[in-house]
């Protein structure tokens, strides 16, 4: 849309043009069933696979190690859920951290209900779990450590290959939700060495309603919805054809252009964070300073109300995030923020802006020169803001 | 019923948890991976499987070796004969 300066793509960003075409034959006279035996029908199963080829290709994976999804939401409970339930035998603890998504968070609560331990690992002031105290905390009786990778509120990345051994050195399988990574940093699962991942089509460029775990071979678990054939017993349902097919064409095309992307997004993104700082007094630039998503920049900024800030800039045009829907939602202070040790006061003045490739220099500029007047005026209204001073 | 112990197997394939009938379209794609004279080792916990798996080795012209049987599943394990159609 022109006119704006939508910064907000962790929550949503558009279908490419070429996402798009690719997918419109599937929505349009290639709408036959990849199940069935007919011609019709295996030539539509081809193109599936090959899309399950081009997600795999992007993660370092092989193609039977991709389940399809319906969101990175989806796949998170799918890793989740059937990991215990199909490892009965190994033991009733699970340990995720404390900054997860809610749908690693309340996946794993639902565990507690059925008599399973559930320890919530907390975090450094960057958003950092140490391997140590993992090391620490880990028994011989954790069937599932779960630590995402790439924090959709405060940017960090964690240290997946250092966490994922110390989970395999006491025997437990290891899952990390890589929807804020997969696309915009490089992620093999060889190399991190996890059990399972999780991604989403909305990071890449493909529709929302895509998404996909990864499973490393010979990973027990039990699916969770049953039924066909489909996904090999995995995931049972007729595929969704157009957004499978869209998310393999966004995973081919993200992966031919990542490091550009990547180079692209932190020059942007470094002018962002140095432009906040330096124009607004009491601002906290949240999250890890290096090890952070190169698309990412949050700030907490003192005396003020996220959502109020998050409405002030909508109406100067610019669209950013509170970082947590949920939480802002319910009037919670984010969990993730209070995870990091951020008092309330300052946790409530959250915002998240999160950047794609078709984010201009431009907009930059202009969060820069719009935003520490916005940050004035609700301060100036703030009777929190004028006690502190 | 034909019962072994220590079959060593080329290449596993883990099927507990999963529905009935995956116990007999996995099978022949991972054989199509194998060598000739290579052995499969299928760990199923549907009973169905202990019928199934020798009737369709049986049907596809490959060798059923046995059933191994221990706390978790079944292990049974496959030599493949020929190509898989």
């Amino acid at each position: 849309m022109e006119g704006i300066t939508y910064l907000d793509h962790a929550s949503a960003t558009p279908v490419l043009p070429e996402v798009k075409e690719a997918m419109l034959p599937y929505l349009d006279e290639l709408y036959f069933n990849p199940s069935v035996v007919y011609d019709l029908g295996t030539k539509v199963k081809a193109e599936v696979d090959e899309a399950r080829e081009k997600v795999a290709s992007l993660i370092g994976a092989e193609a039977e190690e991709i389940v399809f999804t319906s969101s990175g939401a989806e796949a998170n409970n799918m890793a989740i859920k059937g990991i215990p339930f199909g490892n009965p035998k190994k033991g009733k603890r699970i340990i995720v951290s404390a900054i997860e998504h809610h749908s690693v968070l309340n996946s794993a609560r639902f565990f507690e209900r059925l008599d399973y331990e559930v320890t919530f690992l907390p975090v450094d002031h960057h958003g950092v779990v140490d391997p140590e105290r993992l090391r620490r905390t880990i028994s011989e009786d954790t069937v599932l450590v779960s630590i995402m990778h790439g924090n959709n509120e405060i940017g960090t990345i964690q240290p997946i290959k250092e966490l994922c051994e110390v989970a395999h050195e006491a025997g437990a399988f290891f899952h990390t939700d890589a929807v804020a990574t997969v696309g915009n940093i490089p992620v093999d699962v060889k190399e991190l060495g996890v059990d399972l991942l999780s991604l989403s089509g909305i990071s890449l460029g493909a529709p929302k309603g895509t998404g996909a775990l990864y499973f490393k071979r010979n990973t027990r678990f039990m699916p969770l919805i049953h039924g066909g054939i489909q996904e090999r017993g995995r995931r049972a349902g007729t595929e969704n054809v157009p957004g499978i097919i869209g998310l393999g064409k966004a995973a081919e095309i993200r992966a031919g252009r990542l490091a550009k992307r990547m180079e692209y997004l932190k020059g942007l993104r470094d002018t962002l964070v140095q432009g906040v700082t330096a124009q607004i007094p009491k601002v906290h630039f949240t999250g890890h300073p290096v090890d952070r998503l190169p698309n990412h920049a949050s700030f907490c900024i003192e005396g003020i109300e996220g959502e109020a800030l998050i409405f002030l800039l909508a109406a100067n045009g610019i669209y950013a995030n509170t970082g947590s829907a949920c939480a802002s939602k319910a009037l919670k202070t984010s969990p993730v923020l209070v995870a990091i040790g951020l008092p309330d006061v300052v946790a409530q003045g959250s915002v998240v802006f999160t950047l794609e490739e078709s984010t201009t220099q431009e907009d930059i500029d202009r969060v820069i020169e719009v935003l520490p007047g916005v940050a004035q005026r609700l301060r100036d209204m703030s009777p929190v803001w004028k006690e502190a001073a | 019923m034909k019962f072994v112990q220590g079959i060593k197997a080329d290449d596993t394939l883990d099927l507990v948890c999963r529905m009935c009938p995956l116990h007999l379209l996995e099978p022949g794609e991972k054989l199509r991976c194998l060598k000739t004279g290579q052995v499969l080792e299928i760990l199923t916990d549907y009973d169905g499987a202990l019928e199934d798996i020798p009737q369709w080795c049986e049907k596809c012209g490959q060798e059923f070796i046995g059933i191994e049987e221990d706390d978790e599943c079944y292990k049974l394990y496959i030599r493949k004969k020929k190509e898989v159609e």
